[in-house]
């Protein structure tokens, strides 16, 4: 309660506050969706997003969807002997107790044949979907490319 | 951060790997973000920090300018002599323009390089840096590509790398190192 009285404080304060809600389902909280701008539609889009998993059970992402790309799809950033390669994550594993991030250098989604470029400030929702908990849906906010993440009083990156 | 710790830090390539040659042996051509042509010899005598990339690229390229901008911006004036360049991996589709609207983001003092294939190539064998195109399924294509950032002295001796998964708190100092 103490976590969403903060986010709605927030909103009030900042204009761009909507990553840092939290949206549940079953035993998985999941919170600040964020992407980076992109220069022109014809790159991909990035999304980021953490996700925490209160349960007794294991559960993994398994997808994500949205209005805004044609073709979102799991990665992960793999450095090997110094190499960057970004192979296709077919699930990210939430364990339970734990928190996972897709975050920059690490998992990521993909967001591939969007339908308009980006811009700092725009939102959109973002479906995640679990092997388990099933389907739930964030807001997530456009942030600089040179962002680091959004700017929440509790983010934990 | 995931996984941060389990990376090695270094201040040098592992034994054996062969070291970038001297920024004053180096031939490629290549071509800034405003269309100037631009050759090694234009870096005499300037420290050197130079990361290979694409516009392309979600994650990797962003989060590096990201954080050499953050580096540049705790070093201040100090860096203002400091040649900070992005090369591309990916000529075919960053042309000079492309660049500008992409480094643009970042900090003013990072230039965007680009060329023709084989300069390109030259570029990156006398880094000792590799890149891979892959091609994916619906006909489009990412890039593979070694995502340290390589740093020379002002005399155009390699001074060291900064690994992508490497504390931040050691690249300030590497890159101080080279400014002095």
């Amino acid at each position: 309660m103490k976590h969403l009285l903060l986010a709605a404080t927030l909103s009030l304060t900042a204009s761009a506050a909507l990553a840092c809600e939290t949206v549940t389902v079953g035993d998985l909280s999941v919170e600040h969706g964020w992407s980076k701008v992109t220069i022109g539609a014809g790159r991909p889009g990035v999304f980021y997003v953490s996700i925490s998993n209160s349960g007794a059970t294991d559960d993994a992402l398994v997808g994500i969807s949205t209005p805004a790309a044609g073709m979102p799809m799991l990665h992960e950033t793999v450095v090997k002997d110094g190499v960057a390669s970004m192979p296709h994550a077919m699930s990210i594993p939430v364990p339970a107790g734990q928190s996972v991030q897709l975050s920059p250098g690490g998992y990521h989604g993909m967001l591939m044949g969007l339908t308009a470029a980006l811009k700092e400030g725009d939102s959109f929702p973002v479906t995640l979907s679990f092997e388990k908990a099933g389907e739930v849906t964030v807001n997530v906010e456009v942030l600089s490319l040179r962002a680091e993440g959004p700017d929440c009083a509790d983010a934990g990156q | 951060m995931l996984g941060v710790g389990a990376y090695r830090t270094r201040s040098r390539p592992a034994l054996g790997a062969v070291l970038p040659v001297p920024i004053s042996e180096m031939t490629w051509q290549l071509t800034d973000e405003k269309n100037q042509s631009v050759r090694p010899a234009d870096w005499i005598d300037r420290p050197v920090m130079v990361f290979f990339g694409f516009t392309w690229c979600p994650d990797v390229c962003p989060t590096t300018l990201s954080d050499i901008s953050l580096w540049l911006e705790e070093l201040g004036a100090e860096a203002d002599r400091l040649i900070v360049a992005l090369i591309s991996v990916d000529p075919e589709r960053d042309t000079p323009d492309a660049l500008a609207a992409y480094v643009g983001n970042f900090d003013p003092r990072i230039l965007g390089l680009t060329g023709s294939a084989d300069e390109v190539a030259r570029a990156a064998s006398e880094f000792r840096m590799t890149y891979r195109r892959v091609d994916k399924d619906d006909g489009d294509y990412t890039m593979d590509h070694t995502a340290g950032v390589f740093l020379f002295y002002p005399d155009g001796r390699f001074a060291s790398i900064i690994d992508f998964h490497e504390d931040r708190r050691f690249a300030v100092p590497k890159i101080r190192r080279t400014l002095s």
